[in-house]
């Protein structure tokens, strides 16, 4: 008898440590909630603080272990980076956000991003890498808060293959477009015009067409969803002197639908195809120099230099602004912004928040930090920081500065962080394939996207 | 005395899976059911919400009825499909023909590769013969391919698994009472329908259960052969998508649980209604 109740009592004190278990974790959730506001305290001791990144770009898990590593060793500061999965970022976010141990800094894609995780972003405003900042207006703010500082600097546009170009230009009985040279194209007409008689030229030119695939399927649609969605929002924004809206009017679909249309009509695959490839593939169509132009940013680089049995060296590179056929796009430049944007998180200990701006500033100012921002994130705009090694790395962000410094030309910022969701996107995606595989009209693109706007942009802030 | 001595022991040795069962399942299931009253981003920061997650679905939510229309064709057709097929298989290598042995490992294989693989590998098959057949690439939206296409994939991978279980049965039954209805005059259809089919219905309970079960919780295969298409997708993939899917709404996640919920009700009373039915039916030989 004694050994039975022996045995449940075993049983019961073994279940009740379970419930503990559970229990402790919502208190300490509970514990770090009253913390909240009073982020970046900096009376608090960040040398014994913790530092946990989450980290969104799995390319570069490796670089990041050595970085957290060197970090520990210059500060003394404990830090640990974990990396998510392609794609999977947000779905590792909202699980280790559960976790006792949470990350004290991640990263968000502009306010979208940042309205599902505001209860979780501390106020940065009083930290020094705050006051680094250059461009003070790209930050993702709230009232007096600061809430998303931008990592980076990205910049995309047309990549275009200067020796394919000057090809064509040599080639005899070539339409007469208006244009002797690359350097001559500067509206979507005579980008039509050329890009078409290129087409009808392909086999002189050994090219399968001008442009890489569009790649519309599903997770692959980005570079159309976004990247070239952004330039009908810009101008339909500036018309309408906003810079968000609940509802989208979509005033420039005809000139979005002209320059999709342009790229799958002039593909290195026919048109119904453009939504079965993978932006891998589209990247090494243009760097075999199968096709003669590719859109994408200046995170391709190492993409076409990787790939085997590239031909596309350093000075072949000519980056072309997405002319859509706007007015006065003539002094249009390349699309220059970012969608990473870091955050504190606001439940983790004020030493924690402490030691996490600590390490941001370390990042853009030590060697070994900057070192890492050249090599993996590229151009950032930060006081001190010099962005010259990452241009002579790389041709695009080479080319992407000597666009941003060029007086004659204005940049065009990505709004598409301000698209109300991915499911919006995804549905643009979905519809632009089905648009290309011809079983729906352009029209219905267009209303679908409209309605969807409205309802996403509704939906995310319902109560 | 040994009765006496396993009761008094019993506890110990149920407590370790007493206790994963309570940790892996119990209390994820019962925090499932309170989060889907709820909203949250992450599940320690839930704030109640009552049964709004539910209205919305039912009020508003198309995608998921339209999923759930899908899986429920989708099920009917595979349930039909692969019983039929594993069965005749099962038939015909009980039969003592040559290389029964070897069908049956071939049969069998498709279930020992891992469904997401398996669904890549489908992908690019199927294109082919989409294209070379209809001129049309398998994931061409004008065509409901991606549908039929699941169906093919899904049959050819549980039709092994539940032949095996068939073949089981069907040599357990006693070979003296087939040979007596042979002597009697039976016809072979007449030996089929009167005793090997009931003679093998715990076989049938077992394999309805499981392809029931596997077509309505299908998800990794439909992930890989379709990609996240709303126009593709069966119950399991919608609700992932819902909560992960990147909505604007805050409540996406809640709702997501509740879909969870309304999914594991309708599987537990399709199962329960369906082994009720089929067990009633069961005879001993």
């Amino acid at each position: 008898m004694r050994k039975k109740i022996l045995s449940v009592a075993l049983c019961v004190a073994m279940a009740a440590t379970a419930l503990v278990g559970c229990g402790s974790k919502d208190d300490t959730s509970s514990d770090s909630d009253s913390s909240k506001g009073s982020s970046s305290d900096k009376s608090a001791d960040a040398s014994s603080g913790k530092v946990y990144f989450l980290n969104f770009k799995p390319e570069i898990s490796d670089a990041y272990e050595t970085l957290m590593k060197a970090f520990t060793e210059e500060t003394g500061i404990e830090a640990k980076v974990v990396t998510a999965a392609a794609n999977q970022y947000e779905t590792t976010l909202k699980v280790e956000m559960a976790k006792s141990d949470a990350p004290t800094l991640f990263t968000v894609n502009g306010p979208v991003g940042y309205n599902t995780w505001k209860d979780y972003c501390a106020d940065m405003s009083d930290t020094e890498f705050y006051d680094m900042l250059l461009d003070k207006d790209s930050v993702i703010a709230e009232g007096d808060g600061v809430y998303g500082i931008p990592l980076m600097q990205e910049t995309y546009g047309l990549i275009c293959n200067k020796k394919i170009f000057a090809k064509y230009f040599e080639l005899d009985g070539i339409a007469d477009t208006g244009c002797s040279s690359i350097e001559d194209i500067n509206t979507f007409e005579k980008l039509k015009a050329v890009v078409e008689d290129m087409q009808a030229h392909k086999d002189d030119l050994e090219i399968n067409g001008v442009f890489s695939e569009a790649t519309v399927g599903s997770g692959e649609d980005w570079r159309m969803t976004n990247h070239l969605f952004c330039l009908p929002l810009y101008y339909e924004y500036k018309d309408r002197g906003i810079s968000d809206a609940e509802e989208l009017e979509f005033s420039y679909n005809e000139q979005y639908k002209n320059i999709f249309d342009l790229y799958i009509n002039n593909a290195t695959v026919p048109k119904a195809d453009a939504g079965q490839g993978k932006v891998d593939d589209s990247m090494v169509e243009f760097a075999k120099g199968q096709a003669a132009i590719a859109q994408n940013g200046t995170w391709a680089w190492g993409q076409i230099t990787g790939t085997d049995g590239n031909i596309i060296e350093e000075d072949d590179i000519y980056y072309m602004p997405i002319y859509i056929g706007a007015e006065g796009e003539e002094k249009q430049g390349l699309c220059t912004g970012t969608e990473n944007f870091v955050c504190i998180n606001s439940t983790a200990s004020e030493e924690d928040q402490a030691a996490s701006a600590e390490f941001l500033k370390w990042l853009y100012t030590s060697e070994t930090g900057t070192k890492f921002v050249t090599e993996n994130y590229g151009v950032a705009g930060f006081e001190g920081f010099d962005n010259s090694a990452a241009a002579d790395a790389n041709p695009l962000v080479k080319l992407a500065i000597e666009d941003a410094e060029n007086p004659d030309t204005y940049t065009i910022t990505w709004v598409t962080t301000t698209t109300p969701s991915q499911v919006w996107k995804d549905e643009l995606g979905d519809n632009l394939k089905k648009y290309a595989e011809g079983s729906i009209e352009w029209d219905k693109l267009v209303s679908d996207a409209t309605a969807k706007w409205a309802s996403e942009k509704a939906a995310a802030s319902e109560e | 005395m040994n009765n006496k001595t396993l009761k008094k022991y019993f506890p110990i040795f149920v407590l370790p899976t007493l206790i994963a069962f309570i940790i892996a399942f119990v209390i994820p299931f019962f925090m499932g059911i309170y989060l889907s009253f709820c909203k949250f981003t992450t599940i320690t920061d839930a704030e109640w919400v009552g049964v709004k997650n539910y209205i919305y679905i039912f009020k508003q939510d198309e995608v998921f009825f339209m999923a759930m229309k899908r899986t429920v064709k989708f099920t009917i057709l595979s349930v039909i499909i692969i019983n039929l097929g594993a069965f005749a298989l099962a038939l015909l290598l009980t039969k003592k023909l040559h290389g029964t042995n070897i069908f049956r490992t071939i049969f069998f294989m498709p279930n020992l590769i891992g469904g997401i693989v398996l669904g890549y590998i489908w992908k690019e098959t199927l294109d082919t013969i989409t294209r070379k057949l209809f001129g049309y690439a398998f994931t061409y939206s004008g065509k409901n391919y991606g549908f039929w296409g699941l169906l093919v994939v899904v049959t050819w991978q549980l039709m092994g698994y539940m032949m095996i279980i068939y073949i089981a049965g069907i040599q357990n039954i006693p070979e003296d009472v087939v040979e007596a209805a042979r002597i009697d005059g039976a016809t072979p259809a007449q030996i089929l329908f009167k005793i090997t089919i009931p003679l093998v219905m715990p076989s049938i309970t077992i394999c309805l259960f499981l392809t029931m079960s596997n077509s309505f919780k299908l998800y990794d295969q439909n992930y890989a052969l379709n990609g996240n298409s709303k126009d593709t997708r069966l119950l399991a993939l919608d609700i992932y998508e819902t909560i992960f899917g990147g909505n604007s709404s805050t409540y996406s996640e809640g709702r997501g649980q509740a879909k969870a919920v309304i999914f594991f009700l309708i599987v537990a009373l399709i199962t329960f209604v369906q082994l009720r039915l089929t067990r009633s039916k069961e005879v001993e030989s």
